[in-house]
């Protein structure tokens, strides 16, 4: 529903576009030619770590509990986040703000912000710790987002995160989220004694 | 109708061209300026030399000659040999002239940043390769093209791999158009926080972008039946992801690998990169390596926790594109001083929805609104100049500027934004109306609260 939503926001917003189109001395056709090599998805397998977040496709096999994600995240994480994840020399908290997005001070973490838990394994694995990110092992990714998700207070201290139930985690704001619906303002073209 | 647009007088005396303004209190008007002296002399000069100019036109006028004009230096010997190669910089003259990260929102480490373009010193519609604007998620990478590979699998009929030589084979397509962070002006909505333009708009950039129709490759690639969205991965140190629907992708999006004439500079994404018309810079993934084309979008990271808007109810709205349209007086700008008499008020109006229909000028602060003058090329999704002269008499004043798109959209002012919005906290996509008021000295700032 949300996916058709979109593609119709999209389709409209295009063609309002298409009366403006840029003035090209051609359309350009395609030519025919094609210069790509083909490749086997197995040789793509270093590269292909995306991880589609809601039902966590992509995840790889391994597992991490709450605990080895603590000795992890102390070891490489907490010199920029600090302690507990409650925010160090760099970037702020990553715990807490649950509940409040209906207030003035909204507080962003991946407790209170992420729809889906995948969404940590994904941009651990690819992003983090950004002076060697992608130098973490599968394991040590579990871990430490099984580590966010419990001072997040998600999952159990004893849980154990891996591709089953890693995606089987609910995050508190998983009905978060609308579709793009701008334009959401109707100015009017006053000219004078405006105001 | 449209104005001949002649030789201006210099009469603007922009004492704090500098964006880094905010270091200095906006009263510390000359104090701390490198060169401040040979500046003095140049805007003199300058002044000297529009004299004549209007002196010329005016025949009869007598005029004593207090500084008679002496032949110049450069005049008077050889200028500097060309150089058996170069790469031609600017004059140090425009040293001045720098991107720049901001002051405003502090940052405590500058690998996931930004620098700004200094709009107010941008002339035309093209912003020159060195002050293009940047954002990255973990620094610039150095990639060479000669091992730089992209990838396109997911649901395709044939995973195919590219090199930049395979990629630079394909006939080329140019286009201009304007790149727009959404976070652009988020420091400045309730409060003024910044105080240049470079500080508040500086994550605008436009230019001539080049390479080739994402639909040709996946055309190769040959789409599977339900292929609606696809993902676009960086080969910098964050690998950052963006989900893109299909539809977009197939009607102009381009992998581009060259700007304004050269190829991509590192920071803008060398070699390779996606380029999206008219949406938030941070779909255009920069240092593209692979595409993997889906039925659906990923919901990562930069889709969800980051580059999502408050809503007023506690929602976010997620995969809000489109930049839409919006202006900002460059000339006069917060941190100039001005002097009584015409000034050609200039600024940039651009739209992620289409063409720049119009655009109206306010001197009064909102009451009164005079459209200006656009000056061709006028082009869709891309930066357009607009020029509308004013006569100040030396009291106070409030100017602003208000586009209109193609599509009938009127900007919005920051209070029509905040009906349906929540302004509080790291807001994204403010395409409000931006004032900056004039005092009865002639000192520039932000008025937007």
């Amino acid at each position: 529903m949300r996916l058709l939503k979109l593609v119709l926001t999209v389709t409209g917003a295009l063609v309002v576009a298409g009366c403006a189109t840029q003035e090209m001395s051609q359309p350009v056709a395609k030519p025919n030619v094609a210069y790509g090599k083909p490749i086997a998805e197995a040789d793509i397998a270093a590269w292909n770590i995306d991880i589609r977040t809601p039902d966590g496709k992509g995840l790889p096999a391994g597992r991490g509990t709450v605990a080895e994600g603590k000795a992890v995240y102390d070891a490489k994480c907490a010199v920029c986040h600090g302690a507990e994840a409650k925010g160090g020399p760099v970037y702020g908290t990553m715990v807490g703000g649950i509940g409040s997005f209906k207030t003035n001070a909204r507080v962003l973490t991946p407790g209170s912000m992420y729809p889906y838990a995948p969404i940590l394994f994904d941009y651990i694995r690819r992003s983090m710790p950004m002076d060697r990110p992608q130098s973490m092992t599968v394991n040590e990714v579990y871990a430490v987002s099984a580590y966010i998700l419990q001072l997040n207070g998600l999952i159990p201290d004893s849980a154990v995160m891996d591709q089953n139930s890693l995606a089987r985690v609910q995050m508190p704001n998983r009905d978060g989220f609308i579709v793009d619906d701008r334009p959401d303002t109707k100015a009017v073209r006053c000219m004078t004694n405006c105001k | 109708m449209r104005t001949k647009l002649g030789a201006m007088p210099d009469v603007m005396v922009d004492k704090l061209g500098n964006s880094n303004a905010t270091a200095s209190p906006p009263t510390n008007t000359a104090a701390g300026i490198p060169n401040d002296a040979s500046r003095r002399n140049f805007l003199r000069r300058s002044s000297t030399l529009a004299g004549s100019a209007l002196a010329a036109g005016a025949a009869g006028v007598s005029l004593s000659h207090a500084a008679p004009l002496a032949i110049p230096d450069s005049n008077k010997g050889y200028g500097k040999p060309i150089p058996a190669d170069d790469y031609g910089m600017p004059s140090k003259f425009e040293s001045k002239v720098r991107r720049r990260r901001t002051d405003v929102f502090v940052n405590r480490q500058n690998f996931s940043d930004w620098s700004m373009t200094p709009l107010q010193h941008q002339h035309g519609i093209v912003t020159p390769n060195g002050l293009i604007f940047e954002r990255h998620h973990n620094g610039t990478p150095d990639i060479d093209p000669s091992t730089h590979k992209l990838v396109i699998h997911g649901m395709v009929r044939q995973p195919l791999e590219f090199s930049m030589d395979d990629l630079m084979r394909y006939p080329a397509v140019s286009r201009f158009h304007f790149m727009e962070c959404s976070g652009n002006g988020l420091a400045d909505w309730l409060k003024n926080a910044s105080t240049t333009v470079q500080q508040t708009h500086g994550l605008l950039s436009g230019g001539q972008w080049t390479g080739i129709p994402v639909s040709w490759l996946l055309d190769e690639a040959g789409l599977q039946a339900g292929a609606t969205w696809a993902l676009f991965e960086g080969a910098d140190g964050s690998g950052h992801v963006r989900s893109m629907p299909m539809k977009k992708l197939l009607d102009d999006c381009l992998l581009v690998y060259a700007l304004n004439g050269e190829m991509l500079r590192p920071e803008n994404g060398y070699p390779l990169r996606l380029f999206v018309p008219g949406w938030e810079g941070n779909v255009s993934v920069k240092w593209l390596r692979r595409i993997k084309v889906g039925d659906q979008p990923w919901h990562a990271r930069s889709e969800t926790a980051r580059y999502t808007d408050p809503m007023p109810d506690g929602k976010w709205r997620q995969f809000s594109f489109e930049m839409e349209c919006k202006s900002v007086i460059t000339r006069p700008s917060g941190g100039m001083h001005i002097a009584r008499g015409m000034h050609e008020i200039q600024g940039f109006a651009w739209s992620g929805n289409g063409k720049i229909k119009a655009v109206d000028v306010t001197t009064d602060g909102g009451k009164n609104w005079q459209e200006a003058v656009l000056e061709e090329p006028v082009m869709d999704k891309c930066l357009t100049r607009f020029r509308y002269r004013w006569e100040w008499q030396g009291g106070p004043a409030t100017i602003a500027s208000r586009a209109v798109d193609s599509t009938g959209y009127v900007q919005p002012s920051v209070q029509e934004l905040q009906k349906p919005r929540a302004i509080v906290g790291f807001v994204q996509h403010h395409n409000g109306i931006f004032p900056w008021s004039v005092s009865a000295s002639g000192e520039v700032k932000n008025a937007i609260a």
